[in-house]
């Protein structure tokens, strides 16, 4: 079974750019809405990317700005100024 | 000519410089003798500096961050102070939950607080001991944020006003507190395999994020919010968990043991605590996001499976006993909202029989177990009151031991029997709910024999006298009023008179 990493994130207008990247970049993301907040599933890595985000905003966007719309994760997460990953194996 | 822009450093460096390199090595105080602690549990660490926080936070982004939070919480709890925003929930019955969260729940925080402190002093490396220094912080503004929203509640609705009291002194109370007891008495490897891996990691998604999403269902703007603003520091809280774990293991072989030991009681304990999240999800949230068996098959079964198969390169397994918690699934929201029912009288907040569509809701989310099992208690009762004959269980119940929870529980594989189990230490006789329990005594009975046991405390004279009025007197507890069942009680009728104001309003 390849192992599911996961982010859950605030479904609000803050979050909303964020979820979308992720969508776009992680083709095999599949998101689970739930009242006020969405579950982002994606198989073995899933990654956010500042570049993606950036665009959508219209202003350079910190990956650290995820600690405002997290709500929880599941795997392994390495960030750095570009983009944040989960995995598994790391 | 003006001098060129210094290059920003980026995010690796800038953690590096400001958690390694402002620790030192001390040279007048031996090491061991600065941070006492970190030894005695047997974990070998041979080098400190190869711990990294994977959100590499460095503590003035953490103040940036936080303070942006606090900023936003704050403008909303304020405005739903504001604006009436108790009128907005879906039903009175909810404010029940809330009871549960403040008195069982907020305190926790408040402890958590306290002994990340403690870590944040006396964990020699430092990337781990500035993570719980940000920790500690978190958790207290998580305990001041969840006091600070609800006490708009208390301004209406009964059983919140004695919180900490009702904490330290209440029968089911005790379940949560003697956990966090528990943990804060072990070693800093045990608390934190305790409260950040086991937990944080494992186990808290099944308490905040169907219990915020069900606040945000049920029109609880102001607990929705305080969740998820607290639920984004636990994201933070979570790589901690796996990262110690990984660390431990990866620093010496002989550490897996000890780790495989801590899991297996942790994963038990904390299961059989959130048996009481279970009950507050299928049983008193008016509208439900999904059911405790659900959320169990996606937080534990899947997330955990990933996360246990991930960790098996290390050679540790999955929790002892993960099976028989995952039969459990199916029946511990029952029995437990079954063992309130029955106590109504002394408990803090108010219980009721669920309607016919809450009981097709519940057939349908377990059609394995609750129309053979369940159902035919829960109609008998409803037969009951209707004869003006409400069951109540006046005599005290059993204790387990270990998770302190009425004997109420049922044989794995057999629903209708009640386990129990037992052993001896130092010629005394100590009850058990289940093998899970049984096994954490025999691994530490020492610790485990001298728990404050609710019933056994009121035989012994000590909460304030013999019969149900002195204790809730004790308890600080106003009988008729923060107790019994939702029917009748002043909540109810506050409630209908606004739902009354309200159709009038409207014509």
């Amino acid at each position: 079974m390849a192992g599911i990493v996961s982010i859950t994130l605030q479904n609000n207008d803050e979050a909303r750019p964020v979820i979308e990247s992720i969508l776009e970049d992680n083709p095999s993301a599949n998101a689970n809405y739930m009242p006020g907040a969405v579950k982002i599933d994606c198989p073995e890595r899933l990654v956010v990317k500042a570049e993606s985000v950036s665009e959508r905003i219209g202003r350079d966007w910190d990956p650290q700005e995820i600690h405002l719309t997290i709500v929880s994760m599941g795997g392994s997460l390495d960030e750095d100024d570009d983009e944040l990953v989960l995995s598994w194996g790391a | 000519m003006t001098p060129p822009r210094k290059k920003k450093m980026n995010l690796k460096q800038r953690y590096a410089l400001m958690t390694r390199g402002l620790d030192w090595e001390t040279s007048y105080q031996k090491m061991d003798d600065v941070f006492p602690y970190d030894t005695f549990e047997g974990i070998k660490i041979t080098d400190w500096s190869k711990w990294e926080d994977p959100f590499r936070l460095t503590m003035d982004a953490y103040w940036k961050y936080q303070g942006e939070k606090e900023r936003k919480l704050y403008a909303v709890l304020d405005s739903f102070a504001q604006n009436n925003g108790q009128l907005g929930i879906s039903d009175a019955r909810y404010v029940n939950a809330i009871k549960l969260f403040l008195t069982g729940v907020t305190p926790l925080e408040y402890q958590a607080h306290r002994h990340f402190a403690h870590l944040g002093r006396h964990i020699r490396g430092a990337g781990p001991r500035v993570a719980a220094q940000m920790q500690s912080l978190d958790e207290l503004r998580h305990a001041q944020t969840q006091i600070h929203t609800i006490s708009h509640y208390n301004k209406y609705f009964d059983g919140f006003a004695e919180f900490p009291h009702m904490h330290d002194r209440v029968w089911y109370l005790s379940v949560p507190k003697s956990f966090f007891d528990d943990a804060c008495t072990a070693g800093p490897f045990e608390f934190f395999t305790a409260i950040s891996f086991a937990f944080e990691y494992v186990l808290t998604n099944l308490l905040f994020v169907p219990f915020m999403s069900g606040a945000a269902y049920n029109g609880d703007l102001a607990t929705v919010t305080f969740g998820f603003s607290a639920q984004s520091d636990e994201a933070r809280h979570m790589t901690l968990g796996i990262e110690v774990i990984k660390f431990m293991l990866e620093q010496h072989p002989d550490n897996l043991p000890i780790v495989q030991k801590w899991v297996d009681k942790w994963f038990w304990r904390g299961h059989k605590m959130l048996g009481l999240v279970a009950m507050m999800m299928d049983y008193m949230l008016p509208k439900r996001i999904m059911s405790w068996k659900e959320a169990w098959e996606i937080y534990f079964t899947e997330a955990g499976g990933a996360l246990f198969e991930d960790l098996s390169r290390y050679g540790l397994r999955v929790p002892k006993y993960a099976d028989i918690a995952t039969e459990e699934a199916e029946h511990i929201s029952h029995q437990n909202w079954a063992i309130f029912y029955q106590y109504t009288q002394a408990a803090g907040f108010h219980t009721w029989l669920p309607t016919d569509e809450e009981m097709a809701w519940l057939s349908e989310k377990y059609p394995n177990t609750f129309d053979k099992y369940y159902r035919p208690r829960f109609e008998m009762w409803r037969e009951m009151e209707a004869k003006g004959e409400r069951f109540y269980n006046n005599a005290l119940p059993q204790l387990c031991q270990t998770c302190q929870i009425p004997m109420g529980y049922t044989e794995p594989g057999d629903p209708t029997k009640i386990g129990f189990r037992s052993t001896e230490y130092k010629g005394e006789r100590y009850h058990f709910c289940s093998d899970g329990c049984k096994d954490i005594f025999e691994n530490e009975p020492e610790k485990f024999a001298q728990a404050w046991l609710p019933v056994h405390q009121i035989f012994q004279g000590n909460c304030g006298g013999a019969d149900l009025g002195d204790v809730l007197k004790w308890y600080r507890m106003d009988n008729g009023t923060d107790n019994l069942d939702y029917s009748g009680s002043p909540d109810q009728q506050q409630w209908d008179a606004w739902q009354a104001a309200r159709k009038k309003v409207a014509g």
